[in-house]
């Protein structure tokens, strides 16, 4: 016998299901009067600092169709690179910018939609800077674990080129999906769960 | 308050990574006894790595948001005056992570269907009825110990397309933010007692029945209130935090 560590065991993930939208953005599904308005659904006011960009894209399934009733969050710095939230110790964040966003797939096309700024550097636990990057969580019916990757811009070619994460992906070309389409200010990051584009999900 | 709005222990936010996920513990992507998974469960493996700044830290969200009947499903969609049919219930416990800790100033939402087992949305096609005065949304933000708790009533169990006749046992959907984006996690309450936990294919992902365990509200009768409410206890855990025992300090100093 030893000593007892008294941990205890996470809880279990279970999928979000086909409704998610009822309990996480309500008013667009129809369930008006409880919420005053989606929480994430906007992550700017006029004031906020920084290039202004939109990111939108599709989550796709293994038959090639995008998926109607997923729901994504993002997470990101700020465009000076400090994060929102009391854990970031080296400054203090914009405070017109929420840094988290929140959007279901339209039900007509699949595409989700982020108003934001473009992200600042932030640095790896080492001290080097990573690439600008926007963290991504996927839920949706049959997905049975929140999906975690991140979306790095295609104009930062260099800081993409030194970025720790990108450089740990082994198999060179799959570095690609984790990098989005399109150019300043629209990005266009689609999102594979399974086949020759597969994007890159990460156990983070 | 024994401890900052992040957790930490000595009035500063704690920066540690998060413990790796046990993926044993959690279902696998691809459950092909849940069929929807086949076709959206990645089949690559996932790219393993400590956490960073962008994992760690997390959004905040203040008690100014919510409003006096987030916590109450029986009144929140309801006309004035009126309440949602079901058997009236309480459902509480605590947000701890992995060393046992509260986790506390965090968001919790929930959602269901309603006493019939019907979802109120378009997608939906239960022959159950709608119930008017139930719109089956709700939240909250966990307090100094990392309660929280919420009136609503039993949801029904409903049938579903996956095998020829598939049902969901009673649950209650839970959404949970932590400290750190990493924590994210989103998961189903079952109730104490109900025999279709274990006919279910979406619990049946789970492959370790202490797990399944885990998601099993306990009938709580001390906090049941007399002539109003049974009480349910459901306790949640999220990713414990690393200590930061050397990692703040350059090698040598």
């Amino acid at each position: 016998m030893v000593q007892d560590l008294s941990t205890l065991k996470e809880t279990a993930s279970q999928t979000a299901g086909p409704y998610v939208h009822i309990g996480l953005t309500p008013n667009f599904c129809g369930i008006g009067g409880v919420y005053e308005g989606d929480l994430g659904a906007s992550m700017v006011n006029d004031k906020t600092l920084g290039q202004r960009i939109t990111v939108t894209g599709r989550v796709i399934d293994g038959a090639g169709m995008p998926l109607r009733d997923a729901l994504l969050e993002i997470w990101q710095a700020d465009a000076a690179g400090l994060y929102n939230s009391p854990s970031e110790l080296r400054g203090t964040a914009d405070a017109n910018f929420t840094g988290w966003g929140r959007s279901p797939t339209s039900d007509e096309d699949g595409v989700f939609t982020f108003e934001t700024v473009k992200p600042g550097r932030v640095p790896f636990r080492d001290g080097r800077l990573m690439a600008p990057h926007i963290s991504f969580w996927i839920v949706a019916r049959g997905i049975n674990i929140g999906l975690h990757t991140r979306m790095y811009f295609p104009d930062e070619a260099a800081a993409n080129a030194e970025d720790p994460l990108l450089a740990r992906i082994e198999h060179r070309h799959r570095a690609e999906t984790l990098v989005a389409a399109g150019q300043a200010p629209n990005y266009v990051f689609d999102i594979h769960l399974q086949g020759e584009k597969e994007t890159v999900f990460l156990d983070i | 308050m024994p401890d900052n709005q992040n957790g930490g222990r000595h009035g500063k936010p704690e920066t540690g990574a998060f413990f790796a996920r046990d993926r044993a513990w959690h279902p696998p992507a691809f459950a092909p006894g849940y069929k929807t998974s086949v076709l959206r469960s990645p089949q690559k493996a996932l790219l393993s790595l400590d956490g960073t700044i962008s994992e760690i830290t997390g959004p905040v969200f203040g008690h100014s948001m919510l409003g006096d009947l987030d916590n109450d499903l029986i009144h929140n969609f309801a006309s004035p005056g009126k309440s949602a049919i079901g058997e009236r219930i309480i459902v509480h416990g605590r947000v701890l992570d992995e060393r046992g800790r509260p986790v506390q100033g965090v968001l919790v939402e929930f959602w269901q269907a309603n006493a019939g087992g019907r979802y109120r949305h378009k997608k939906e096609s239960y022959l159950a009825p709608l119930d008017p005065n139930f719109g089956g949304c709700g939240r909250t933000i966990t307090d100094e110990e990392g309660r929280y708790w919420f009136r609503t009533v039993r949801p029904g169990a409903y049938p579903w397309p996956n095998g020829v006749n598939d049902w969901r046992p009673a649950h209650i959907h839970f959404s949970v933010f932590g400290h750190g984006f990493a924590q994210r996690l989103i998961t189903q309450m079952y109730f104490e007692g109900d025999p279709m936990i274990w006919k279910c294919p979406i619990v049946g992902t789970i492959p370790d029945r202490r797990a399944i365990e885990q998601l099993i509200a306990a009938l709580d009768w001390g906090n049941t209130v007399p002539m109003d409410a049974r009480a349910y206890r459901f306790d949640i855990v999220l990713r414990g935090r690393r200590s930061t025992f050397f990692e703040n300090r350059p090698e040598g100093n």
